[in-house]
């Protein structure tokens, strides 16, 4: 593909700029090795995609390119000349900005002021900085109004204004960290036209992802990392998802297709009517109806922030529902405590597994027990079974293989897969019935990744009932049996996962239309 | 890697406080000079080997300051931070001098009912902050404060206005003569003006039943837990709210006892004999002792050894005693600095072995 310098639909064509050079750079933290003789051309005017999983060292990097982190050996260049950054203002300065996965937007503050914060200096905070703004949404087809707050903004209208503010600032090379991790389908679309545009109109733009996709859909060249390094390069125009993937891991990627059914007719969780409002009295979740059997998967698709977390909190018993019945396995549980519904057999991976996971700073073995606490082979009459405990947690580090020097090790200290994993063993641990499983992959290699999945669909085959909940749409195709759609709180529709696209599902997370039913 | 979790242990039990004593000890050589006065004088007084009535002294005083270092450590555990120890221990003392010079039980049971109001009481006060957390969301720094104020200022009305009159104050009615204990002597020290107070072995009791509760039993993962993750610790079932009272009943219980081994082993009532102060010491005693009842016991050593060591500095040196109060505050200070640093130190350590440990594992581990 060559290098696109023709004027795009609106953007002012500049000639092509903020090509970056990175050679040899090698990051070392206490224990890790992140980055290791990293090389990286990305030619101006370009999009240019880093490919890689998770713990790949895609993060650091990009760290080191906005100047959060200094690299111990190696060098940048941007434009042909050598630069070295001790902060974020150093990059700026050259021309790279950064937009990350988690937006830095003040919600209770407009457009403009989220724009102009911290860069004042540039063109004022009153009109001059309206025009400028004004412009560059125009130019690229943002449609942004200054004036609105943002927490009236949707996720991919927030995305925009982090773009905005780099533009703002006078990046020539836009950073973007996994941007589509938080978008629907179709704002991805909307996404790509916008990085088309400012693409034609010069610009370069580093696009890290591991969708294998998006990548090839947007991307002019490929660098793929795996374990700290470049391992090579591709061009979107011949490669296929599966050579990109092979690079990407070293092998073939796991697969989270389910085999034939294992549903039955006895219901294990159901919920009838079951309500929530906060401490203001909006509605958090409304008329929530669901029902899973011994043996299912049922998968949640929604928009973050949904009230996913909010279903899961409320199964839990973390929040009491203000209307309606919850019933596990016949037991009537909905003024039940958490502890007693544990009792019953509900294992729990949280979202957050730092949050609501793990006692950092406890060893592995003291996790073991955390949410057992009742559990007769861990407590004998109000006494902990350390022994027990050890012992068991030996077994899941085995079994699930957790990378860990010894079981006396911190949790801290573990990588996120090995966290996840050892979170995995031990809620399966105990022959629960019901599984509650939020994002149960986030953030985990794939070699882990494809290890959980296997473990969700034994103890399915067992009789094991799942809730998934889940961003990675592919990962909720492959692995439910039936998947209902949340949206603000209410379910609006359910999919069979053998016939539903992922741009059906898509359409109806953001309210785009109806299920099937 | 054995090795260096041995190496980190003892780096943290024995070198991070000798650190924070050594710079504490400096600071206070500092003040000393700039007094005016002589460090040397100083060091010689305070390093003086202590009679056996010194000894005594020590220990007594470590006895009372490790209860309230535990009283401390048991909400510090839950990332409770019970300031009301002061206030709840006055209150305490009170109550129970009053109970026992009532003289309802005979001898011994009536000690038993003295020790039985006082950590109620004790637990009573306490336990008002605690629900005022968990109803209405009252940071419990701020209310066990003003209760503090509130306990010492109820203590000095009711003595006021119900108290025995004695020379120029008031005084609860003295305990039974068979409700007094003979100060111990183990055989070497000379009881003749006190011995150690028998109620100290109550230091040891409390020190004991801590260790089993909080590292042992259920009950004290559920506490551990929640001063650990507090959202993990819900999520694991924890009831929270039940744990902030239940955690203050106990330091309270436990800041109830703080002064009734002096009752009982020579201050026959509450009025000037009372020994005012130890709550808020205790605050810092628990901090060095990192909650760990040994220590706890270790820092209650310490700062009853410098508080009663001294007394003869105005004396001997004219140096005011009150220049170690600056060493209790540094070392104090100094030690939250060390211990972060040997922690981060510590989590290095540890991510060294992991990453040896992933290194020598077959492939597919993440970096």
């Amino acid at each position: 593909m060559t290098t696109s310098v023709e004027s795009g639909p609106g953007g002012p064509a500049l000639a092509p700029s903020g090509g970056i050079e990175v050679r040899g750079i090698t990051k070392r933290f206490p224990g890790v090795v992140a980055n290791s003789d990293v090389n990286l051309t990305i030619r101006p005017g370009t999009v240019h995609a880093l490919i890689g999983e998770n713990g790949a060292g895609k993060s650091t990097l990009m760290k080191i390119l906005y100047g959060v982190q200094k690299p111990d050996e190696g060098t940048i260049a941007v434009d042909g000349r050598e630069v070295h950054f001790s902060s974020p203002t150093d990059a700026i300065k050259v021309g790279i900005g950064m937009v990350f996965q988690h937006f830095m937007l003040a919600d209770n503050l407009t457009v403009l002021e989220n724009v102009v914060l911290g860069a004042e200096h540039l063109y004022g905070i009153g009109g001059n900085a309206r025009v400028q703004i004004k412009a560059i949404s125009a130019d690229y087809g943002f449609g942004l109004d200054p004036d609105v707050l943002v927490e009236e903004l949707g996720v991919g209208q927030r995305q925009r204004v982090e773009i905005l503010k780099v533009l703002y600032r006078g990046a020539r090379t836009i950073v973007l960290d996994e941007p589509t991790a938080v978008l629907v389908p179709q704002e991805v679309d909307a996404l790509f036209a916008n990085l088309r545009e400012l693409r034609a109109s010069g610009h370069t733009i580093l696009f890290i992802s591991h969708k294998l996709d998006e990548v090839l859909a947007i991307a002019d060249d490929i660098t793929v990392m795996r374990r700290g390094k470049t391992v090579g390069e591709a061009d979107p125009a011949t490669a296929t998802k599966h050579q990109l993937a092979e690079l990407m891991v070293g092998s073939e990627l796991p697969d989270p297709e389910t085999e034939e059914s294992t549903v039955t007719t006895t219901p294990m969780l159901t919920m009838r009517d079951v309500g929530l409002t906060d401490a203001a009295g909006r509605d958090l979740l409304t008329g929530i109806d669901l029902t899973i059997h011994r043996g299912e998967v049922l998968g949640i698709a929604g928009v973050e922030g949904n009230g996913q977390a909010e279903l899961v909190e409320t199964i839990m018993g973390m929040r009491r529902p203000t209307g309606g019945m919850i019933d596990v396995g016949g037991a009537n549980v909905t003024r039940w405590t958490t502890r007693r519904r544990r009792k019953l057999g509900i294992g729990f991976i949280p979202e957050d597994r730092h949050r609501h996971g793990l006692l950092l700073d406890a060893p592995l073995w003291e996790n073991r027990i955390l949410g057992h606490q009742t559990s007769r082979q861990l407590n004998w009459r109000g006494v902990i079974r350390r022994r027990a405990a050890k012992k068991d947690t030996r077994r899941i580090v085995e079994q699930y293989d957790v990378r860990t020097p010894t079981i006396n090790t911190h949790a801290r200290a573990l990588s996120g897969g090995n966290q996840q994993k050892l979170i995995v063993g031990r809620e399966m641990s105990g022959d629960p019935v019901l599984l509650i499983a939020a994002h149960p992959t986030r953030g985990v290699d794939v070699g882990a990744q494809g290890a959980i999945w296997n473990h969700i669909k034994t103890a399915r085959r067992e009789g094991l009932a799942v809730l998934l909940i889940s961003a990675d749409l592919d990962e909720l195709i492959g692995l439910s049996d039936r998947i209902q759609v949340i949206l603000r709180g209410e379910m609006v529709g359910e999919f069979d996962p053998d016939r539903v696209t992922p741009q059906e599902l898509g359409a109806a997370m953001t309210g785009g239309k109806g299920g099937e039913q | 890697m054995r090795s260096t979790a041995l190496l980190r242990k003892i780096a943290q039990v024995v070198v991070a406080p000798l650190i924070a004593l050594a710079i504490a000890l400096l600071v206070t050589s500092l003040v000393v000079v700039l007094a005016g006065n002589s460090v040397s004088v100083f060091f010689d007084v305070m390093l003086t080997p202590p009679s056996q009535r010194i000894w005594v002294n020590i220990i007594n005083q470590t006895a009372m300051l490790f209860l309230a270092g535990m009283a401390a450590a048991i909400a510090f555990r839950m990332n409770l931070f019970n300031i009301g120890i002061e206030g709840q221990y006055t209150l305490a003392s009170y109550s129970g001098a009053l109970v026992a010079g009532m003289a309802l039980f005979p001898g011994t049971l009536n000690i038993l009912a003295a020790l039985v109001v006082a950590m109620a009481v004790g637990a009573a006060w306490a336990a008002i902050a605690g629900v005022l957390k968990v109803t209405r969301g009252v940071s419990e720094v701020i209310s066990t404060i003003m209760l503090n104020s509130i306990a010492i200022t109820l203590v000095g009305w009711l003595l006021n206005t119900y108290g025995d009159q004695y020379g120029q104050g008031r005084r609860t009615t003295p305990i039974p003569e068979s409700s007094q204990l003979l100060g111990l002597g183990f055989g070497f020290f000379d009881t003749s003006t006190g011995g150690v107070f028998a109620l100290a072995s109550l230091a040891v009791i409390v020190g004991v039943g801590f260790a089993l509760v909080i590292n042992r039993s259920r009950f004290g993962f559920d506490l551990r837990a929640t001063g650990g993750n507090e959202a993990a610790a819900i999520a694991s079932g924890v009831r929270v709210k039940k744990m902030i009272v239940i955690s203050m009943l106990l330091s309270g219980g436990v800041a109830g006892l703080i002064w009734m081994p002096d009752l009982f082993g020579g201050a026959d009532y509450y009025g000037t004999p009372f020994q005012s102060g130890l709550g808020f010491t205790g605050l810092a005693v628990a901090l060095l002792g990192r909650n760990r009842p040994l220590g706890v016991a270790f820092g209650a050593l310490l700062f009853a050894w410098l508080s009663v060591q001294a007394n003869p500095l105005g004396l001997k040196a004219d140096i005011s005693p009150s220049v170690v109060q600056i060493t209790q505050g540094v070392v104090v200070l100094v030690v939250v600095v060390v211990y972060e640093v040997v922690r981060r130190w510590g989590a290095a350590a540890e991510q060294r072995a992991l990453r040896s440990t992933l290194e020598t594992a077959p492939a597919g581990g993440q970096a």
